[in-house]
């Protein structure tokens, strides 16, 4: 086996014990994407990119370990784009607090960025401005989005683990078509300083890994209270790698009867079910459960997020950073900079949430949408009080073709169905690869739990995938 | 037709806060432009925004000197809107949740006591300025992120008057509170004024006018004035008032159209996601109470009677902080018996040093113990009371001490007995026909004998001494 393929956890060993160094790690991971990144365009290249000076620092917990990093968070010294136009050349003069707390915790940032969604926007990683990142288990489709280049990356052995941020879905969906592990932390466990917003209320940065331990390891690193950011929670971060026992007996797992619905593909429902039954065999206590409010999960989240989006985007204006279109009076500077830098998603949502946000709609729309958050909360509440969490699929199809839903924002917004609600609720959630379809796509389970309560996800996903070998299938790529 | 004028005002006020409101940033108002700003303050993506506790405490203290009711519950929110200065394009606001409501300060006119009501006290970020040269545009955002309240009143003011009075109550108000340099030249405290004309004895309000552009309170007296007059005639005329904004033009005295209410902008407000909502308890407000200094009408009340002065006197001295605190400072350690011989001085020659070199009396170069050791000279009869003047005076141009200055300009009283009968025998035998007048019974001839008595003593003979000397010397022969 190469380098590159090993988990984090496994080079972590070597890396300690001095058998392997990290600059190997590093030129593997280069050998690596030369080799396969132009088929799976994963990663950004950008003309200022050169590699990281040799580094063996054996410090820290996490040993001059790479990860790679969403084009969102901002990297000092290393440009930060969103993979949109309008940030051209934006070389951020300070770091995310998550990209700190790697690096004290002993961690290299993969100078190369991952593609993705132009700001987070989109479920297929079709809309960056450096072009879309196609899935590993076939070419010929999506790799999910918006993290879809950090799920690609490390799907394909491109990167040891990354890091990606999720609004409505944007890590886990692309692990789940990816075949690999995203966890969407509760929100406010994780710093959001650094992490260019997209919806401020919704967005959590977290890991994309190849198993379930490298999520626990990489989740410890970046969690934790940031006085820099007022969202984020004062509350001690437990020791995750302790939750990674192999024990579900007696656990209560509902399962959502909203998500098993029309609309659903027959072959991701069977294979979801499979993994119920596992989680059954492995001695949890399995029952449906009801989340009532889920209908309106997809409306609620495009009122919200995109009222968030149309303000956080407002900066982009071509004064001070980034794309400025020529022009000689102020107006015209800021339209044509908005109308030339940003792609047509982006202007889709800054359109909806500007609407949503006007006067004589803002009770009709984000008031109640608002409402109707706090009811899809409750639901979820209630089902935890009864239950240790919850299992759903990730999302209700495997990948799809490239192209496909390009056109088609209403089916390309359908496809976060299942994992919008967590966003929503403010919950931790997690997918792990839990078999195929047919056609050897890969399909993601989903594991929802409490507030605070990852520790429940880690127990129960790091369960079931050491009952099963589907986290080991790779691509053949 | 007799109308009556309605104003309510919006007074904007720069707390004087170490750091700006939402980042660690100095505010210092002497640095070159952009100097004082780092990537959370010039809204560089990725960057949050933290709220500033002592503004927040200053925003409290403010509320409360004006006797508003804190709201338990207040959260920020985003004012949306583009413009060049606005780093973010949207200003951290208040929008309906404000810090404080229903407030109320007193205006007094024929000392008769009203009250005007105060709506809300919020607290808001300030934007950069616009400095406009050779043909180009250049932002400054050193004022960027400084935090701001505004303080807006009921349409409780009548007169351009009454709104004069506001904000010289207003303004005395915050300065014992010392949270804002409250200088409108300077800009840290900025004046926007609504007004409107109703028929005398109507209920309803007219249509209004928003005036902007004022710099001085005079200013804001003006342009009232000025618009009182212009709705008048329009009214007079049958003309139809429009809801509009006007700029007040201070070189030509009028007020221009800016916009009207159909250009009014809709600024979007809604929660800022960035900043959690936040719980006010009843001990902060109760702390901060007790932290309230003396304010200008107890103080007032306090003058009159501890020291048994005038509502006039008492309304001079307590103007300003700190010509109160010198005043009673003077009061306390004045030696003498009569405290209002100590406030003559200070309301009389010192206020007119004060007005002459337009400073406060605290400001006039001199202490409390040099004052009080001329008054002492001109009490024990060793200066006359004209020459004192004249004395203090000088003390506040040379820094010098009343006793140098007298004995510089032998200025010393001549009390003596024996010198003052040998000019006043002189002074007799010059003016022979005055002596047979005040022996004849007329009585005014002593006072002009005292006076010659006075011109040839070059002002030094200390005139009580050479009245009774002249009397008894006339009647004794």
């Amino acid at each position: 086996m190469e380098l590159n393929q090993l988990t984090a956890h496994e080079l972590l060993v070597r890396l300690k014990s001095g058998s392997v160094a990290s600059e190997a790690v590093q030129e593997a991971l280069y050998a690596r994407i030369e080799k396969v990144d132009s088929k799976i365009n994963a990663y950004v290249r950008r003309a200022d990119f050169r590699k990281n000076d040799a580094v063996n620092k054996k410090q820290g917990l996490l040993f001059s370990l790479p990860v790679t990093v969403k084009d969102n968070i901002c990297t000092e010294g290393l440009n930060t784009e969103c993979c949109s136009k309008i940030l051209a050349g934006f070389c951020p003069p300070y770091e995310a607090t998550v990209i700190s707390k790697l690096k004290k915790a002993g961690a290299e940032i993969f100078p190369l960025k991952a593609n993705m969604d132009e700001f987070a926007f989109g479920s297929s990683t079709e809309n960056s401005c450096f072009g879309p990142t196609h899935n590993p288990w076939n070419l010929g489709c999506v790799p999910g989005g918006s993290s879809g280049g950090s799920a690609a990356a490390v799907a394909a052995d491109e990167a040891i683990w990354a890091l990606g941020s999720d609004t409505g879905g944007s890590i886990r969906q692309p692990a789940s078509f990816c075949g690999v592990v995203g966890l969407k932390p509760t929100y406010g466990r994780v710093s959001r300083f650094g992490l260019i917003a997209f919806a401020s209320s919704l967005d959590q940065i977290g890991p994309i890994t190849k198993d379930v331990e490298d999520a626990a390891i990489l989740t410890q690193a970046i969690s934790g209270y940031d006085p820099n950011d007022s969202t984020s929670v004062d509350q001690d971060v437990p020791d995750y790698l302790k939750s990674l026992t192999k024990d579900i007996k007696g656990l209560r797992v509902g399962i959502p009867k909203e998500y098993f619905v029309e609309g659903m593909d027959s072959e991701v429902k069977s294979v979801i079910e499979q993994a119920v039954n596992k989680l059954k065999t492995l001695g949890a206590s399995v029952k449906e459960v009801s989340l009532p409010h889920t209908e309106y999960a997809v409306p609620v989240y495009y009122i919200i997020a995109t009222a968030e989006a149309s303000s956080n985007l407002a900066r982009f204006d071509g004064v001070q950073y980034g794309y400025r279109a020529k022009s000689d009076n102020l107006i015209e500077m800021y339209k044509r900079t908005r109308a030339e830098g940003f792609g047509d998603e982006a202007k889709r949502r800054i359109i909806l949430g500007t609407f949503a946000l006007s006067h004589g709609y803002y009770d009709a729309y984000y008031l109640r949408a608002l409402k109707v958050r706090t009811l899809i909360k409750q639901d979820f509440d209630r089902v935890f009080a009864e239950f240790d969490c919850i299992a759903a699929p990730t999302s209700p199809t495997p990948a799809f073709k490239l192209g496909e839903r390009a056109s088609e924002p209403l089916k390309m917004y359908l496809s976060d169905i299942y994992t919008i609600s967590v966003n929503l609720a403010g919950i931790p959630a997690i997918s792990i690869p839990c078999g195929f379809t047919k056609d050897k796509l890969p399909v993601g389970l989903q594991i929802m739990a409490g507030s605070f309560n990852e520790e429940m996800l880690f127990r129960v996903a790091h369960t079931f995938e050491q009952n099963t070998e589907w986290h080991k299938i790779k691509s053949s790529l | 037709m007799i109308y009556q004028t309605v104003i309510g005002l919006e007074v904007h006020l720069q707390l004087s806060t170490k750091t700006k409101a939402f980042c660690g940033c100095i505010i210092d108002f002497g640095r070159a432009p952009n100097t004082c700003v780092c990537p959370i303050c010039l809204g560089f993506p990725g960057t949050l925004p933290v709220y500033n506790k002592e503004a927040l405490n200053s925003a409290i203290k403010v509320a409360l000197a004006f006797n508003c009711q804190i709201q338990e519950h207040t959260k920020f929110d985003r004012k949306n809107y583009f413009y060049p200065d606005l780093p973010k394009n949207y200003q951290i606001s208040q929008y309906d949740l404000p810090l404080s409501r229903n407030g109320y300060l007193y205006i007094y006119r024929d000392n008769k006591p009203k009250r005007i009501g105060i709506t809300r006290i919020h607290l808001e970020e300030d934007a950069g300025k616009l400095i406009h040269e050779d043909g180009q545009s250049l932002v400054d955002f050193n004022r960027a992120g400084i935090p701001l309240i505004e303080i807006v009143s009921e349409p409780d003011l009548f007169s351009p008057q009454e709104a004069f009075d506001y904000l010289t109550n207003l303004k005395s108000i915050i300065e014992y509170l010392d949270v804002s340099d409250c200088d409108m030249e300077k800009g840290s405290l900025r004046c926007d004024a609504n007004i409107s004309l109703r028929k005398a004895g109507s209920l309803e309000l007219g249509v209004k006018t928003e005036l902007k552009n004022m710099n001085s309170f005079k200013g804001v007296k003006d342009a009232l004035s000025f618009e009182v007059g212009r709705q008048a005639e329009l009214l007079d005329r049958g003309g139809d008032m429009v809801q509009e904004t006007r700029l007040w033009d201070a070189e030509k005295g009028v007020t221009v159209s800016m916009r009207t209410k159909e250009g009014a902008k809709d600024y979007r407000y809604f929660p800022d996601p960035d900043l959690t909502r936040f719980h006010i308890n009843q001990d902060m407000i109760e702390r901060l109470r007790l932290k309230l200094p003396e304010l200008p009408q107890e103080k007032l009340q306090r003058f009159m009677k501890e020291y048994s002065l005038s509502e006039y006197d008492a309304k001079i001295l307590v103007s300003s902080k700190e010509d109160a605190r010198f005043s009673e400072e003077c009061i306390r350690i004045y030696p003498g018996k009569d405290k209002k011989l100590m406030v003559n001085w200070l309301i009389g020659p010192l206020l007119s040093e004060a007005n002459s070199r337009k400073v406060k009396i605290s400001e006039l170069n001199i202490t409390n113990d040099e004052l009080i050791s001329l008054i002492g000279f001109v009490e024990r009869g060793e200066i006359s009371g004209l020459s004192a003047k004249g004395v203090l005076s000088q003390m506040i141009d040379s820094g010098k001490s009343a006793r140098e200055l007298i004995i510089e300009s032998n200025l010393l009283q001549v009390s003596d007995t024996e010198e003052l009968s040998k000019i006043i025998e002189s002074v007799i035998l010059e003016n022979t026909k005055s002596v047979d007048d005040f022996r004849s019974g007329k009585t005014n001839a002593l006072m002009f004998l005292v006076g010659q008595v006075m011109k040839k003593s070059s002002g030094k003979a200390n005139p009580k001494i050479v009245g009774q000397l002249l009397s008894r010397r006339l009647t004794d022969a």
